[in-house]
């Protein structure tokens, strides 16, 4: 016991770096994902049909793949089958790496989130637009987003907090997150070996994460509570 | 002059014509009805004077101005559009109140946003905001509504939510009104009180276009019958004659049917 005492100073400042890491990773995926959804799903619902059909496609590859094959191709693929590298071999090209690749994957699961949303809003919400003069983008953003928003904020909170999770699969290009932190104590790290303690403790950092995450959403849930939809 | 004139529209989805040549005008102030079964074209009808659906021919006009042209109308930009549309309101079987905004902004969403194209908007914003306000507030007391204005839809009656989508309508003050079944969705209790309101609107003289099912108001209100079959205008008339005296057999036996 007096030895886990003895570890944890370390054990947690290593962590904290590798679980600023992970925040880092959660918060540009949705910084690059939740705009990006928006323009997939409207592609996805163009009534240009070849452009519908190709983002439906290209939704359809990255949901129905792993996102681990994904992280795995978008990292190596450039080097090994391009011959150009483009990412580099530091932490922060691993980084940007898994960012995209969070990126697009978020985006498509996010976009038809999205199409789900404002499909749902009833035509006469737009009908009543029309008649009244409203533009195209007055409708978008003065009478159907805020529907929309209040539709989907129980499957995004349910998706992002997925993501938070999720950004653990970084490890398998060796991202030094918080998972790759925990296990670096187990073949040895800052003079620790052999130790399990460290990786288990990191289930406490998601935990609290998403338990954060989830009050947030409740607290957003509730304040559009004073409408229905 | 009439101050509607509708002529010669022709509609149809895919291979089945639903409109077959409407031609029918509106004196000022008057109200007109239009009845006829379901799938005789009167909601069509009304969708094409609205630009809710495009009508393959045909033209409009209201107080002079041709609003639909179906030689020129893909022609004109989505501003021109706007402009004509407006000079009709429509108020519609279901409503149709945007849920997160309280009555008032309700009535007064489309005017302040109306009201952003003005050139001395920015200079005068306060003083043309009051305006709209004033005038939103002035109409939902016409409309028994004073006590709600910071309500949000889902908190009122559909009596009360069809009285708030008239007054939204009637603030952009479009020249004609339409009603598109306005109480086909109320319960029989609440019916009354909407048709109050169109009869307390037909009383100032409210030029105004009604597509309804309810016949003996259609017959008290209206100064003009219009009777839709099959997509054409199987009969027309003022209200009284074409009630007590119709000529066609469709029409009788249209009325015989809602009768028994």
């Amino acid at each position: 016991m007096s030895q886990f005492f003895q570890q944890f100073p370390t054990v947690f400042a290593a962590l904290n770096v590798g679980f600023f890491q992970t925040l880092k990773l959660f918060f540009c995926t949705l910084l690059g994902a939740l705009p990006l959804g928006l323009i997939i799903s409207f592609g996805s619902m163009s009534k240009f049909k070849p452009l519908s059909a190709v983002t439906r496609v290209f939704v359809w590859i990255v949901r129905g793949t792993p996102l681990m094959i994904q992280l795995l191709i978008i990292f190596f693929f450039p080097g090994l089958v391009w011959g150009n590298p483009i990412w580099g071999g530091g932490e922060s090209g691993r980084f940007a790496a898994a960012t995209v690749a969070f990126i697009i994957n978020y985006a498509c699961y996010f976009s038809e989130i999205y199409r789900g949303g404002i499909q749902s809003i009833p035509v006469g919400q737009h009908e009543a637009s029309q008649v009244l003069g409203l533009t195209k983008s007055q409708t978008f953003f003065r009478v159907v987003l805020l529907q929309v928003i209040k539709r989907i904020v129980p499957p995004m909170s349910n998706e992002i907090i997925t993501l938070v999770k999720d950004t653990s699969l970084a490890r398998i290009i060796a991202l030094q997150e918080i998972i790759w932190a925990g296990q670096s104590f187990m073949k040895g790290s800052h003079g620790i070996a052999g130790q399990i303690w460290p990786l288990f403790f990191t289930g406490v950092y998601y935990l609290l994460f998403s338990g954060i995450l989830t009050l947030l959403f409740n607290k957003l849930e509730k304040k559009l509570s004073y409408f229905k939809v | 002059m009439a101050i509607l004139e509708v002529s010669n529209i022709h509609k149809s989805f895919g291979k089945t014509e639903v409109l077959k040549g409407i031609s029918f005008s509106l004196e000022k102030g008057n109200v007109l009805s239009i009845i006829g079964s379901s799938g005789s074209g009167k909601t069509t009808l009304l969708r094409c004077i609205n630009f809710l659906e495009t009508a393959d021919v045909g033209r409009i006009t209201v107080d002079g101005d041709v609003i639909f042209d179906s030689d020129t109308q893909a022609k004109l930009s989505a501003k021109e559009k706007r402009d004509k549309q407006l000079k009709i309101g429509l108020v519609f079987q279901q409503f149709n109140l945007f849920p997160q905004y309280n009555v008032l902004d309700n009535v007064t969403l489309a005017p302040r946003l109306r009201a952003k194209e003005l050139p001395d908007y920015k200079k005068n914003k306060k003083q043309i905001i009051a305006e709209i306000e004033e005038k939103a507030k002035a109409l939902l007391a016409k409309m028994g509504l004073s006590d709600k204005l910071e309500n949000y839809p889902c908190e009122l009656s559909g009596g009360q939510q069809q009285r708030v989508s008239i007054a939204r309508a009637m603030a952009l003050e479009p020249k004609i009104l339409f009603f598109d079944e306005p109480t086909s969705a109320l319960d029989p209790e609440l019916t009354g009180e909407i048709l109050k309101v169109i009869r307390e609107l037909a009383e100032e003289h409210m030029t105004m276009v009604i597509v309804t099912h309810e016949m003996s108001f259609a017959k008290d209100v209206s100064d003009h019958i219009v009777f839709m079959d099959q997509g054409v205008i199987a009969e027309e008339g003022r209200a009284d004659e074409v009630f007590d005296n119709p000529q066609s057999e469709r029409l009788k036996a249209f009325l015989n049917n809602i009768n028994t």
